[in-house]
C-alpha cells in the first residue's frame, strides 16, 4: 500500500515531481561540477604555473663562484666544477620523477663569432631543446621548450643532434643574420636555424645543441648547470623543517612528498657531486599563487554547494506545501502522523536519489567540459565523490523538506480540506 | 462573463479605490500565506545573493590575484645599451612616470676581488627597497649601518666563511665590510656581495647600470608604461621579464575562465531553482485565480495582480540577496587574500533587473497556461 501510495503519487503529479527534481538535478550537477574542479584546479594550476620556468636548479657541489650580471656569465670555461652529463637521465629515476616535467642543462662558454666587421667575443649558451633521451626502457623528451615556454623563435628549433644554432634577436639584429643565414662559430660556420626572443639575456647570445658547445669547449659531457622545472607541493610546516632534524617516520613523509626541498634532495641522491637548490623566485611564488587560487576556488565551491543545498530546500518545501489538502484527506481517513511523515520522506528519497544520479552525470559532464575548455586536460572525477554526493543529496532534500513536512503534518485535517490552508 | 466589462466600471476601477484594493490583495496575499512566500522570497534572495558575489568576485579577484603575481618581483628591466652606466636622472624619470604605479630599483654591479685574488660580484642597490621587490629572498639579518654588507651564501663561504669582517678590493681600492646576514635565493645572487648604494658608489665610484621595476597593472598598462620609459629615457634599454608577463598572463587566464565557468553555473542554477520554485508557487494559487476570475476581474488585471507580486518578490530578494552577496564576497575575500573585496554597487542593477526578470517569466507562465481553463473547472477541485 505504502509502495503503491507512492508510486501513484509520482505518477499523478507529474508536473509538481519535474520541478522539484529539476531543483535536486541542477543543484546536485553544479555542486559535482564544482567539486571536481575545485579538488583537480591545484594540479591544473601547478601546471600553468610551469610557464614560470625552472623551481630547481643543479650545480656541482664543488663549484667556484658565480659570476653573472644580468645573466652574462663572466666565469672563464675553465673555472669551476662541471656537471656529468650522462648523469642527467637518472633524474628519472628519482621517487618524484612523475612530478619532474622537464629538465635542461646549461654550458655556457665565450666565443668569437664572426659579426660582418670582425670578430666579437659573445656567450655561447649550449642546453636541449628538445631531446630525446631515455633512462631504463623509459624513453622521454626534455629540453629548454618545456622548461623555457617563454622563449620564442622565429624560424625553427634546432634539431638537438646537429650542429645548427639559435641567435638571440639582439644580437641578430646587430650582426644582420636572418634564419638560415650562416655565422662562423670559432671559425666554424654554423646554420642560424631561427632567431631566439626571450627578454632576457639569452637575447645578445648564441644558443646552441649542448653537444656542439661541448665540442667547443673540448669537454664532452661537461654541463655548468641543470635546470629542473617540478611539480611541487605547497610548502607547509614539514617542509619548513631541516631534514636532518627529523626522525625516521616524519623523514619518511617528508621524503615521500613532493615539496620542492624533498625533490631537491633526491636530485641530488640521483646526480653525484652536485648540489641542488630551489629557485625562490619561482617556488616560493608558486606556492602562494596556488593556495591562493585553490582557498578561492574552494570558497566558490562552499558557496555554491550552499546555495544549492538552500535552493533544493525552497523547492521541496514548496513541493509539499501544495499537497495540504492531500495530507487532510490522509489524516481523515485514519493516517497517523508517522504514516503520512514517511510517505513524504519516502518520495523526497526517490526524488533525491534520482535527482543525485542524473546531476551526477551532468555534473561530470560538465566538470570535463570545463577541463577541456579552460586546461585543455581531463578533470578527473574521483569515484569516491558519487556515495557522498548521494548522501548530501539524500541528506538536504531531507533537511530542506523536514520543516515544511512537519507543518503539513500538524495542519488540522478540517482546514485542510475546506480548503483554508 | 467579465468578457464584456461595462464602461462605467472601467473608469471605478482606474479609480483610487481600485488602486488601494490592489496594494491590499498584494499585502493580504503575502502575510496570509506567510510560510509559501517566505520560502518564495527565500529561494530569490539565495539566487541574488550568489549572483552578486560571483560577480563581484569576478570583478575583483583580477586585482587580488595581480597584487599577488607582483611578488614575483620585477615585470619590466630598465638596462643601460651595451654595458654602460644610466644617465644620472634615469632613476627620477623611471619614478617619475611610473607614479606610483609600482616601484623602482637601481642596481650597481662591479667584479672585485678578495684578498686572496678570488673574484666575486659586489651589487650596490637600495636594500629597503629590495627587500620589498623581491620578497622571496631567504635573508637572516637585513643590514642597516654604513660598511654592513648582505653576503649571498656561496659568496659567504669565499669571502668570509666564518662570519667575519672582509676586505674588498676594486681597481685598486679597497673596502672593510661586516657581513650582518646572508642570502639564499638559488639562483645568481647567492653568489654575489649587496652593498648599500652610497657604500658601493663610495667605494667604486660606478653608478647603477640595472633599473628593476614591479610595475602594476594589466599587460596593456605595462606594456603602455614600457612605449612611456623608453620615450623619455632615449639612452637606455626598456624590456619587459618575458617569464614573468607571461606565465601571470596564463595563469590568471586560466583562473578567470575557471571562475567565470563557476559563476555562469551558480547564477544559472540560481535562476532554474527560483524559476521552478515561483512556479510551483504560482500554480498552486490557482484558486485565487478561479476566484478572482468568477469575481468579474479581467485577464489584465490578473495577470497584472500576479506580475506586480513577482515584482515585488523579485526587488525585496535582489536587495536581501544583494546585501547577503556583498557580505559573502567580502568574507570570500578576506579569507582567502586577507583584503575584502569591495562592493560594488554597478552589479545591483543587473541584479535587480535579472531578479525582476525570471520572478515574472515565472509568474506570467502559468497564468498564461491557466488563461483557457474555466474558472468553475478550478473551483471544482479539477
Amino acid at each position: 500500500m505504502f509502495a503503491r501510495l507512492v508510486y501513484e503519487s509520482f505518477r499523478r503529479q507529474k508536473r509538481r515531481k519535474l520541478l522539484a527534481g529539476v531543483a535536486i538535478t541542477l543543484g546536485v550537477g553544479v555542486a559535482t561540477a564544482m567539486i571536481a574542479v575545485a579538488t583537480d584546479i591545484g594540479d591544473k594550476i601547478s601546471r600553468e604555473l610551469r610557464t614560470y620556468g625552472a623551481n630547481l636548479v643543479v650545480t656541482p657541489q664543488e663549484d667556484t663562484l658565480d659570476l653573472q650580471i644580468g645573466g652574462v656569465d663572466l666565469k672563464p670555461p675553465s673555472d669551476g666544477a662541471y656537471l656529468n652529463e650522462a648523469d642527467l637521465p637518472k633524474i628519472r629515476g628519482t621517487f618524484w620523477h612523475h612530478n619532474i616535467v622537464g629538465f635542461s642543462p646549461m654550458l655556457p662558454l665565450n666565443v668569437s663569432a664572426d659579426t660582418g666587421s670582425g670578430q666579437k667575443s659573445v656567450t655561447l649558451l649550449g642546453t636541449y631543446f628538445s631531446k630525446q633521451l631515455s633512462f631504463g626502457k623509459e624513453n622521454f623528451v626534455t629540453g629548454v621548450r618545456i622548461t623555457h615556454p617563454w622563449w620564442k623563435v622565429q624560424g625553427a628549433w634546432p634539431d638537438d643532434n646537429s650542429q645548427d644554432v639559435l641567435l638571440g634577436q639582439s644580437l641578430a639584429a646587430r650582426v644582420d643574420r636572418k634564419p638560415g643565414d650562416r655565422i662562423k662559430v670559432g671559425g666554424q660556420p654554423h646554420r642560424v636555424a631561427g632567431v631566439l626572443s626571450t627578454g632576457g639575456a639569452e637575447d645578445d647570445q648564441i644558443v646552441a645543441p649542448l653537444a656542439l658547445a661541448q665540442q667547443i669547449l673540448g669537454k664532452p659531457g661537461a654541463v655548468r648547470r641543470l635546470y629542473v622545472s617540478a611539480l611541487t607541493k605547497p610548502e607547509d610546516a614539514l617542509a619548513r623543517r631541516d631534514p636532518k632534524t627529523m626522525n625516521a617516520e616524519l623523514f619518511d613523509r617528508w621524503y615521500c612528498s613532493p615539496y620542492v626541498t624533498s625533490i631537491a634532495y633526491q636530485l641530488q641522491e640521483a646526480i653525484p657531486h652536485s648540489h641542488a637548490e630551489q629557485i625562490r623566485q619561482v617556488a616560493q611564488n608558486e606556492g602562494t599563487v596556488l593556495s591562493r587560487i585553490k582557498g578561492l576556488m574552494l570558497l566558490i565551491t562552499l558557496a555554491a554547494l550552499l546555495a544549492s543545498a538552500l535552493a533544493v530546500s525552497a523547492a521541496m518545501a514548496t513541493a509539499i506545501f501544495e499537497r495540504r489538502t492531500e495530507v487532510g484527506l490522509m489524516k481523515a481517513l485514519g493516517g497517523g502522523d508517522v504514516s503520512v511523515a514517511a510517505l513524504f520522506f519516502a518520495e523526497a528519497a526517490l526524488l533525491a536519489l534520482m535527482g543525485g544520479v542524473l546531476g551526477f552525470a551532468g555534473g561530470a559532464l560538465l566538470a570535463r567540459a570545463i577541463g577541456r575548455s579552460i586546461f585543455d586536460s581531463q578533470i578527473t572525477i574521483e569515484p569516491v565523490l558519487f556515495p557522498v554526493i548521494l548522501a548530501i543529496a539524500v541528506i538536504v532534500t531531507f533537511a530542506g523538506s523536514a520543516l515544511a513536512i512537519r507543518r503539513a503534518v500538524k495542519f488540522d485535517p478540517v482546514y485542510a480540506l475546506r480548503g483554508e490552508a | 462573463m467579465s468578457s464584456q466589462p461595462m464602461p462605467d466600471v472601467a473608469i471605478r476601477r482606474a479609480g483610487a479605490p481600485h488602486t488601494s484594493m490592489f496594494l491590499r490583495m498584494l499585502l493580504r496575499a503575502a502575510v496570509l500565506r506567510r510560510g509559501r512566500a517566505a520560502s518564495a522570497l527565500l529561494a530569490m534572495v539565495v539566487a541574488a545573493a550568489a549572483t552578486t558575489a560571483m560577480l563581484n568576485l569576478f570583478v575583483d579577484v583580477q586585482a587580488k590575484l595581480r597584487k599577488e603575481f607582483r611578488n614575483y618581483g620585477a615585470n619590466v628591466v630598465v638596462v643601460a645599451k651595451d654595458g654602460q652606466a644610466l644617465p644620472s636622472d634615469a632613476l627620477d624619470k623611471v619614478q617619475s612616470t611610473l607614479a606610483g604605479h609600482g616601484m623602482a630599483v637601481p642596481f650597481a654591479y662591479v667584479v672585485a676581488r678578495t684578498p686572496e685574488g678570488q673574484s666575486v660580484v659586489v651589487s650596490g642597490t637600495d636594500l629597503e627597497q629590495v627587500r620589498r621587490l623581491d620578497s622571496w629572498w631567504s635573508v637572516t639579518f637585513w643590514p642597516r649601518a654604513t660598511q654592513d654588507a648582505l653576503v649571498g651564501v656561496r659568496a659567504a663561504a669565499v669571502v668570509s666563511p666564518r662570519g667575519q669582517p672582509f676586505d674588498l678590493s676594486f681597481h685598486g681600492r679597497a673596502i672593510h665590510l661586516n657581513p650582518t646576514g646572508t642570502l639564499r635565493t638559488g639562483a645568481a645572487e647567492d653568489s654575489r656581495v649587496y652593498l648599500s648604494l652610497q657604500d658601493f658608489e663610495n667605494w667604486t665610484g660606478v653608478g647603477p647600470s640595472t633599473i628593476e621595476i614591479a610595475a602594476s597593472g594589466s599587460p596593456d598598462e605595462v606594456n603602455a608604461l614600457i612605449q612611456k620609459l623608453a620615450q623619455s629615457i632615449p639612452a637606455v634599454e626598456v624590456r619587459p621579464v618575458r617569464q614573468i608577463m607571461e606565465g601571470e598572463a596564463r595563469v590568471l587566464g586560466k583562473t578567470r575562465a575557471t571562475l567565470l565557468a563557476a559563476a555562469v553555473l551558480i547564477i544559472l542554477t540560481a535562476a532554474l531553482c527560483v524559476l521552478s520554485t515561483l512556479i510551483g508557487w504560482v500554480f498552486d494559487r490557482r484558486r485565487d485565480f478561479a476566484i478572482m476570475k468568477a469575481l468579474g476581474a479581467s485577464e489584465k488585471l490578473i495577470g497584472g495582480f500576479f506580475a506586480a507580486e513577482a515584482a515585488v518578490l523579485g526587488v525585496v530578494g535582489a536587495v536581501i540577496g544583494f546585501a547577503i552577496g556583498v557580505g559573502v564576497a567580502a568574507w570570500i575575500g578576506r579569507a582567502n587574500f586577507n583584503a575584502p573585496v569591495a562592493p560594488r554597487f554597478s552589479v545591483l542593477p543587473a541584479v535587480l533587473v535579472g531578479s525582476v526578470a525570471v520572478a515574472l517569466i515565472s509568474a506570467v507562465l502559468p497564468i498564461f497556461l491557466l488563461r483557457r481553463v474555466e474558472p468553475a473547472m478550478i473551483l471544482r477541485g479539477e
